[in-house]
């Protein structure tokens, strides 16, 4: 469970800039949340203190109802490690690697035991969808949809409570973005896993369970979304 | 992080760029390899050097005519002009004279010696027995020159392994060299013994010598009663000053010079011959060691180079660990572990490249080289040190990197 209580974020390198004013929002075990905004409205930078990448400048969060917004650099990277799983625009894999090695990298950082990250990669990689012929492939050598989907791969391999998901169709075309949307749907709808998906696009968006629309730093509309698009199978394969 | 991990990241790090990584290990090879190499040749002149000063003998003491000379003139060429040492001064010395062990006069001059139609040039040293303890001289077939042979002028030599190969050829055996004839000077005189090699080369191997009796060398020879040299050994390292004291005191006496800055004659001892060509060698093996550190140093700043390229070509690579829960040490660490692999790499293959070096200069030159342990223990702990000092300052700001900078770094 996520918990924001009046959150603000100001740069001030040179010039003071607030990028985010007092945002509060809750969201519950098992949710599909977008986040939507125009370019530049601070959806990354939130992205970056609910993913316990930053800290906000005032206010609260509490994850899973620890607070985070107060820890030091090695205990938000335990949080990381623990409880969060990442997804990029730009997929951010290690390029010369295996895919498998690539879903396998945090639960290095995570003391676990090689057979077992493996094994625990592979089911990862299921779960997001990859055909199993690819799980030996250098990364690089994979379609844009394919290595998004290792990256969701990657984000779920430490069975983590939020899934963090930025742009993540930004650099896909409708088609394999479509893909990606229907694996954050499986995930949700089957593993009951909690979504946060940030978007700039309303059509995205409406994959999701529920919109938070946010502006200049300010929340201006926090709701249900009612007409939910559907991904259907025979749509993608 | 295990460090079974942090290796495994490390090698698959450094093999995704082979090139690079293959020419900075290039940089720490040649850096250690040079301080082996040139470290080897120090300390092969230093072990020469030593082992044929060790070889005069030991507590040694050489009194030679003529003013005071510097260390570095042969000892056992005293061909000067200066004919102030006699046969009574020796006799002198080992009466009046506390601490000594044995007194050796001598007298070398070089000649023309032929044997059944070969014939060589060489230093034929007069002596007495002593000379054979005072310089530490070992025969090997036969006997050293007796007081006998003294005594009655006998036209007996002792031949050194080196002159024995010149004139009877090599291989020959000791045995049936003994008793053969040769003529020094045209002088007939019969072969008693062969010493025992001692190694070492140049004009001053006592290999390459003959000795005769000092007063056939005298009589026969010079024709003069004068001394090259008076080797005299002390009972022990302790009474050397002294007895060296005890000798300048009693010869300025017998040739009644008062102003000891006169003297004519000159006193040397061992230990002042090692000392000094030590000195000399400590400053060689330093030259050398200083030439071949500012190797290393340069293959440490290409460390240091191929580090922060790597920092800042991975640093997306860096914010998306930092993301997934690695931490600053995590990273830190990774980065120091290949460094440090890099240098331990380059540490391993220099030594034997080093090592090789030096074979081929001991094969291809006259230059002795000894690689000693301590030189490659000194080269590892060198080379890891390196990898930790030049790798030390990428590794901080790869792990100083704020990971949302990281992440949106192009
Ligand atoms: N490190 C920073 N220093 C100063 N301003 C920043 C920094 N990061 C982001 N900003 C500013 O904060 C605002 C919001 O950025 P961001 O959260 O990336 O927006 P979005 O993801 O919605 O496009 C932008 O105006 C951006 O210029
Ligand atoms: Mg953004």
């Amino acid at each position: 469970m996520i918990e924001c209580k009046n959150i603000s974020k100001t740069y001030s390198d040179g010039e003071v800039t607030p990028v985010l004013k007092n945002i509060s929002f809750k969201i519950d075990d098992g949710e599909f949340v977008a986040i939507m905004g125009p370019s530049g409205s601070g959806k990354s930078t939130l992205m970056h203190i609910l993913g316990a990448l930053d800290t906000p400048t005032s206010g609260k969060y509490f994850l899973d109802g620890i607070d985070v917004s107060t820890m030091s650099d090695d205990q938000l990277a335990d949080v990381r490690k623990n409880k969060i799983g990442f997804v990029f625009q730009s997929f951010n894999l290690l390029s010369r690697a295996t895919v498998l090695r690539n879903v396998a990298l945090p639960l290095v950082y995570a003391g676990i035991e090689p057979l077992e990250r493996e094994e625990r990669a592979k089911k990862a990689l299921v779960q997001a969808g990859l055909d199993e012929s690819r799980f030996y492939h250098l990364s690089n050598q994979l379609s844009g949809g394919q290595m998004q989907r290792v990256a969701i791969a990657r984000a779920l391999v430490n069975n983590p409570s939020l899934i963090l998901a930025d742009e993540p169709t930004g650099n896909l075309d409708t088609k394999t973005g479509d893909i990606v949307l229907h694996t954050f749907q499986t995930l949700n709808q089957e593993q009951k896993k909690t979504i946060i998906l940030i978007t700039h696009e309303l059509y995205v968006a409406e994959h999701a369970n529920r919109i938070i629309h946010i502006r200049d730093g300010v929340i201006i509309e926090d709701k249900k979304n009612d007409n939910k698009r559907f991904v259907h199978h025979t749509h993608i394969y | 992080m295990k460090f079974t991990d942090t290796l495994q990241e490390t090698y698959s790090a450094l093999l995704s760029n082979k090139v690079r990584s293959g020419l900075t290990v290039l940089g720490i090879v040649i850096g250690i390899g040079s301080v082996i190499a040139m470290i080897s040749i120090g300390q092969g002149a230093q072990n020469s050097i030593e082992s044929n000063i060790q070889a005069l003998g030991s507590n040694l003491i050489i009194v030679m005519p003529g003013a005071q000379r510097g260390v570095g003139i042969q000892v056992s060429s005293g061909r000067g002009s200066a004919t102030t040492l006699t046969n009574e001064d020796a006799t002198a010395i080992e009466q009046g004279v506390g601490g000594v062990q044995a007194v050796a006069p001598d007298l070398s001059s070089r000649y023309q010696i032929t044997a059944k139609g070969t014939n060589t040039n060489t230093s034929v040293d007069g002596v007495t027995p002593s000379y054979s303890q005072v310089r530490n001289i070992t025969v090997e077939t036969g006997d050293f020159i007796s007081d006998q042979n003294v005594k009655s002028v006998s036209r007996v030599a002792v031949i050194g392994p080196t002159v024995r190969d010149d004139l009877f050829g090599e291989g020959i055996d000791n045995d049936s060299v003994i008793g053969q004839t040769i003529k020094i000077n045209k002088i007939l005189f019969t072969i008693i013994g062969v010493t025992k090699a001692k190694g070492g080369s140049g004009p001053s191997s006592q290999d390459d010598m003959i000795f005769v009796p000092l007063s056939s060398a005298q009589k026969l020879l010079v024709g003069s009663e004068r001394l090259s040299t008076i080797s005299i050994q002390a009972i022990d390292q302790g009474s050397m000053a002294d007895v060296q004291t005890q000798v300048t005191d009693l010869l300025l006496q017998r040739h009644n010079i008062s102003d000891p800055t006169k003297a004519d004659f000159s006193i040397m001892n061992q230990s002042d011959i090692v000392s000094s060509a030590s000195s000399i060698t400590d400053t060689l093996k330093i030259l050398l060691g200083s030439i071949a550190g500012i190797s290393l140093i340069v293959g440490g700043i290409g460390i240091m180079n191929m580090m922060l390229t790597t920092v800042t070509e991975r640093t997306r690579e860096i914010g998306l660990r930092k993301a997934i829960g690695a931490k600053n040490k995590d990273i830190s660490t990774q980065f120091l572990t290949e460094a440090i692999v890099l240098t331990f790499v380059g540490g391993f293959l220099g030594v034997l490249f080093g090592w090789l070096a030096s074979l081929l200069i001991t094969k291809f030159s006259s230059i002795a080289t000894q690689v000693s342990s301590s030189s490659i223990l000194l080269a590892f702990g060198v080379s890891a040190l390196i990898g930790i000092v030049f790798g030390y300052y990428p590794a901080r700001r790869a792990a100083g990197l704020n990971p949302i900078e990281a992440l949106r770094y192009e």
